[in-house]
């Protein structure tokens, strides 16, 4: 298969066509403009849509009717943009669509800054917006990653009926590797009865909504959700591991920060201290259950992030006290040192001997 | 194989079509490569740089700290960089735009005027080419019909006016 040196952001775009994703709602904002750019461009050769939106609120309500009607949908864009489009991605959720949104993270809060950051943790995985419900969110950590989770990302959300986020940062959507593209299989996946697409006559008419005045029915939806929730965890954790078997220190970390822990893991072996790495993929579902079996034999936990430290209180929660938990990181875009992760890794393992 | 470099310069120096170059050759070759740009402002006028590496095995951090060669096309840049390449490495300069002092002798300076000599080929724009020529000879990174066959898969058809001048620009450096 033929490798493309390609940036981030467009091989998702790239990735996300393939994947069938046929209409593209966009609204530029640094560092993941060039997946509009690329969309605009390359959408209509496949007969696809790409429309830029008058905003981001508009552009996640548009994905919101496109989903509705069946179509694979998406929408990118990075932090301050991705709060504008919570209120959207509830409703999304409430009414049980699928789609997927990428945000490829800057430094925050307010307008924050450019540079690349992973400070959306939280709203991410816990609280984007009103309501009870959950986002699958997939971490990409090179670009080849960014192609095969984009194209996994669709059939996830098709498959639960849900939007799934990927989350990247400013490194990752503007950094360049090569990549291939074509060997995701694809899942088997249900047709879409329910989509507001005409009844032809046929049929009687389906009803997107995510609005129920009964307290009961209402409750009902959202356990049902929370039932499906509770599967997702069971079948859709995701993570990669490096080095766990001997390790006494492991450390956790995602996306790019996911990669440059591994010099300074090169490093600290090289020093004979012994350190692992288990890097999640999936950040909801959350890799806990790795986590706290890992944590038998390891003595003490890092979590590496470029944040102020938000991924930690996940690692605290699936170590549950077997063995200590630390925390390095930078925050506001600046990236971390392989060797500032190193003289971090010194200090705990001086502190565990 | 293993080359962690920092190209720095003003934005419209070819910074990053230069990192570009060396990335795409690695990956035609089968080493495991990363091109990283800074981005925003930088990319209107200010200075510019890319971090880029290419090694055997694969890439962990994308991010230099240390390069083992800096290839710098302005002062700014040269002064930026100078003091983090590692012990040993390669400092590549512009000598026509750099005039600095150089404040290591644990690292090897190598000047060459590429913006004259750009010039001097009537490509002003070139200088980025002329110093990757250099690169190429002083390090043996690639062989230099390597580099053409990843310049030929570069340079999009509708500008193939513009390989041989590229390719000619090469050469005068690495014949330097």
């Amino acid at each position: 298969m033929e490798k493309v040196l390609m940036k981030g952001n467009e091989a998702i775009a790239e990735a996300a066509i393939r994947a069938g994703c046929r209409h593209f709602y966009g609204y530029p904002i640094t560092p993941q403009t060039e997946v509009s750019a690329y969309m605009a461009k390359n959408m209509p050769k496949v007969g696809g849509l790409f429309m830029q939106a008058e905003s981001e609120i508009a552009a996640i309500n548009m994905v919101y009717g496109s989903a509705s009607a069946g179509v694979r949908a998406m929408t990118s864009s990075s932090s301050p943009g991705i709060s504008l489009k919570a209120e959207g991605i509830s409703y999304i959720a409430g009414a049980d669509l699928p789609c997927v949104i990428l945000n490829i993270v800057r430094g925050g809060p307010g307008l924050g800054g450019i540079q690349p950051a992973q400070s959306d943790y939280f709203q991410a995985t816990k609280g984007l917006a009103h309501g009870d419900f959950k986002l699958v969110v997939l971490a990409p950590s090179s670009i080849q990653e960014c192609v095969d989770l984009t194209m996994e990302a669709f059939d996830i959300a098709d498959q639960y009926r849900m939007p799934v986020m990927i989350m990247g940062d400013g490194m990752l959507g503007q950094m360049m590797e090569p990549v291939t593209f074509g060997s995701y299989e694809g899942r088997k996946l249900p047709e879409k009865t329910w989509a507001t697409n005409g009844t032809g006559l046929k049929r009687a008419h389906n009803v997107i909504n995510s609005l129920y005045i009964d307290p009961d029915t209402l409750e009902k939806t959202v356990l049902d959700r929370d039932k499906m929730y509770q599967k997702i965890k069971e079948t859709e954790v995701k993570y990669e591991t490096e080095n766990i078997e001997d390790a006494d220190i492991i450390m956790v970390a995602y996306g790019t920060i996911g990669r440059i822990v591994k010099n300074a893991m090169k490093k600290a072996r090289e020093e004979g201290i012994k350190v692992g790495l288990i890097r999640p993929v999936t950040l909801w579902p959350f890799p806990e259950k790795v986590i706290n079996e890992a944590a038998d034999k390891a003595k003490a936990f890092i979590s590496v992030e470029m944040s102020t430290g938000q991924m930690v209180e996940d690692v605290k929660l699936a170590v549950n006290g077997k063995a200590k938990v630390d925390f390095y990181g930078r925050t506001g875009g600046v990236i971390p040192s392989p060797d500032e992760i190193l003289a971090k890794i010194k200090e705990v393992a001086g502190g565990i001997e | 194989m293993n080359h962690e470099i920092i190209l720095a310069g003003f934005g419209g120096q070819g910074i990053l079509f230069a990192g570009k170059l060396l990335v795409y050759t690695g990956m035609i070759f089968d080493k495991a490569v990363s091109w990283l740009p800074s981005y925003g402002p930088e990319m209107r006028g200010g200075t510019c740089n890319c971090h880029i590496i290419l090694n055997d095995t694969a890439v962990g951090s994308p991010y230099v700290v240390t390069p083992t060669e800096a290839i710098v096309l302005n002062k700014p840049s040269f002064e930026k960089f100078e003091g983090s390449i590692v012990s040993g490495g390669k400092l590549f300069y512009d000598s026509s735009l750099c005039d600095n002092e150089h404040k290591r002798d644990d690292i090897e300076y190598i000047g060459i005027p590429a913006t004259t000599m750009a010039y001097e080929l009537e490509a002003a724009q070139l200088a980025n080419m002329v110093i990757t020529g250099k690169v190429l000879k002083e390090t043996g990174m690639f062989e230099l019909n390597d580099v053409f066959t990843a310049l030929e898969k570069l340079i999009p058809p509708k500008r193939a006016q513009m390989l041989d001048i590229n390719k000619k620009a090469i050469e005068a450096g690495f014949n330097f």
